[in-house]
């Protein structure tokens, strides 16, 4: 018996066959992609039970055709309302959603937050990098203040969304930020958000060091990791912190219970 | 709500019990395509409303609640709409939308998904004055094209053009039955002057139906490269232990994406459109009105939906003058008929086709009988017999 969350036991969950992923070397979705099967392996739920909607992005191939399940890959942004669909016909299904900040936060914000309101028992999990990867490098509403882009060359003008203060706003009633670094948070997360009944909300902070990190000096997967390790404040002590030092910081942990 | 156990039920065309009882009823349009959806078994209806379509969402929401295991949602846009009836037709839904012109446009990117998946579903356009918000209240035939090519890309389309309140019943079942029957996106395309008319509908005792083939293990996808490429694969449903792969971009007949493959990309465009384009027995279907097949006409008059009323009124009126007039009525608008208007044309001294926009019908006719006429409206009154009259008493 291999113990749950393994390597050796996560791989029955994945179509052995689609590997190498696509992924570009440094990218955090190959961590969120193991997380999720080890979240889903630790709970011992079966596959053949499961439903994962994806969008358009790089985030949308963490899933499609990775996963052994029932995949959805659909059109851009809308992944949340597929979903919706197939959830409210056969309640027994578990779904999940798997998104890009570009699909969940940007095209498909809309579907994001009546989701959130409707309370329909989904997770969905967005891998925040920041960036358009797949097209390109372009600006995202996630996309840090200042930083550059191929969108924003003098760097970005406008503020992000915190998007977990976002959908708590719309109503989820589970709502957690981690990044692919803190490996263990992002799984515990992931496994609270699967078993919320409702709608549950995990935003994992992944890094891009391809299309984000080379134009923000941040030119190896190591620097990336390393910065995103550096920004992340666990919600406890950044309740501690005044607003200056937590300045340019994220915050993570669970926002809503 | 309901569990998808759709294992259960039956495959290929099979007759029910209409859930109606038996008789004549007084319907509204929409309401009369809501209950043709209900007796065609929908049971998952998502919508957003938009004037003058959403009697048909009202008409399923209030009935719904009745029928068990049916499900309705109104969702936050058009385009949640249609994606949320995707998603509920991969989880075995029988699945449908409707709207008029603006969101019928929102539709047109998630169409052209449920056209790459092979994703049955009903969408009903009840048309109305446009372009754009143009008049809400007011009847248009306006979108024929937009049905036909709004998706984009290269694709084969089945358009219905109901014509009556007891058509707007019977042609949303064929709909459904197509839909189940090719694995497509099938169009009911009505419009405001159907969809408010309020008439005689007569329901019959028995439904017939096609329900949804499934076959485990079997390739969900475009026919195997060495079979049929026209045939419609099984379709099993979300929660099957099928492993479904299903994805917008190109794909194998196992739902693999082919994003550079020419090979992939040429064989899936040749089964989507073929299996449409290689069926036409199937969904082809017009009527000749005031008219024999083989007979040879003064005038000949093509129209569709709403004008198609006051066009047979027309003909009743020459005919009674002597003039030798009859009515071609397209009750499957698209994949155009062809073969019926170049008969049909080919024995008419005179072709006038009436509608509700300026010339959509006309230009595919005019393949035919390139010195066919229109007989046009676009002020948002809908076009009279007295309109396609003067037309014909001038020529």
């Amino acid at each position: 018996m291999q113990t749950a969350g393994s390597n050796a036991s996560i791989k029955r969950m994945v179509r052995t066959e689609s590997f190498p992923t696509p992924f570009c070397p440094g990218c955090g979705h190959g961590i969120l992609m193991g997380a999720i099967l080890r979240a889903i392996d630790h709970l011992g739920w079966n596959m053949d039970e499961m439903l994962f909607v994806s969008g358009i992005g790089c985030g949308g191939w963490i899933p499609s055709p990775h996963y052994a399940a029932d995949t959805l890959h659909v059109t851009h942004g809308r992944p949340i309302a597929f979903a919706t669909g197939a959830k409210l016909f056969n309640p027994d299904l578990k779904v999940v959603v798997i998104g890009g900040d570009g699909d969940i936060a940007s095209i498909g914000g809309n579907h994001l937050i009546h989701g959130a309101r409707r309370n329909i028992d989904l997770t969905v999990i967005c891998a925040n990098n920041g960036v358009y990867g797949m097209t390109g490098g372009q600006v995202t509403p996630t996309t840090p203040q200042g930083a550059r882009t191929m969108t924003t060359p003098e760097g970005n003008p406008d503020a992000p969304f915190d998007l977990c203060q976002l959908v708590v706003a719309a109503g989820a009633r589970y709502v957690a930020r981690q990044s692919v670094f803190h490996i263990r948070q992002l799984i515990r997360v992931i496994e609270t958000a699967l078993q919320h009944p409702g709608f549950s909300f995990v935003e994992a902070l992944t890094p891009c060091p391809v299309q984000y990190g080379r134009r923000n000096a941040l030119t190896t997967p190591v620097a990336m990791l390393s910065e995103l390790k550096e920004r992340c404040v666990p919600l406890t002590r950044a309740r501690t912190m005044t607003r200056e030092q937590l300045a340019g910081k994220v915050i993570v942990g669970e926002f809503i219970k | 709500m309901m569990t998808a156990t759709t294992a259960e039920k039956p495959m290929g065309w099979h007759t029910i019990a209409s859930v109606l009882a038996p008789g004549p009823y007084l319907m509204q349009g929409d309401e009369a395509c809501a209950e043709g959806a209900i007796a065609a078994g929908c049971n998952y209806y998502a919508g957003y409303p938009i004037t003058p379509a959403s009697e048909i969402m009202e008409h399923i929401a209030r009935r719904f609640r009745a029928l068990p295991g049916r499900v309705f949602a109104q969702m936050e846009d058009e385009i949640a709409s249609i994606g949320s009836v995707v998603g509920a037709s991969w989880a075995g839904a029988r699945a449908m939308t409707a709207t008029s012109g603006p969101g019928f446009s929102l539709m047109m990117e998630n169409l052209a998904y449920a056209i790459m998946t092979e994703t049955p579903l009903v969408i009903v356009d009840v048309q109305r004055a446009g372009p754009s918000t143009g008049q809400a209240t007011r009847p248009s035939q306006g979108d024929v094209m937009q049905a036909r090519y709004g998706a984009g890309s290269d694709y084969e389309i089945i358009v219905l053009t109901p014509w009556s309140a007891a058509e707007m019943y019977s042609e949303t079942i064929r709909a459904f039955n197509l839909a189940e029957r090719f694995r497509v996106p099938v169009i009911v395309l009505a419009d405001e002057g159907i969809g408010h008319l309020r008439e005689r509908v007569q329901i019959g005792p028995e439904t017939r139906l096609y329900g949804r083939v499934r076959a485990a293990g079997a390739a969900p996808f475009v026919a195997e490269a060495s079979g049929a490429m026209d045939a419609v694969p099984p379709m099993p449903a979300f929660g099957d232990g099928e492993r479904l792969m299903v994805t917008g971009s190109t794909h194998d007949p196992r739902g693999y994406r082919r994003t550079s493959e020419a090979d992939a990309q040429a064989a899936l465009v040749d089964h989507l459109t073929r299996k449409v384009s290689e069926h036409r027995d199937e969904y082809a279907r017009v009527e000749r009105l005031l008219m024999d097949e083989d007979e040879e006409l003064d005038l000949l008059l093509v129209s569709f939906g709403f004008s198609a009323r006051s066009a047979y009124a027309a003909a009743q009126e020459l005919r009674s003058e002597g003039t030798r007039a009859g009515l071609l009525r397209l009750c499957t608008l698209w994949p155009f008929d062809d073969d019926a208007i170049r008969a049909a044309t080919a024995r008419a001294r005179r072709v006038l086709v009436p509608e509700m926009n300026r010339g959509q019908v006309l230009r595919e006719v005019q393949r035919h009988a390139p010195a066919a006429r229109g007989c046009n409206r676009t002020d948002g009154e809908g076009i009279t017999p007295d309109d396609i009259l003067a037309v014909a008493r001038k020529w």
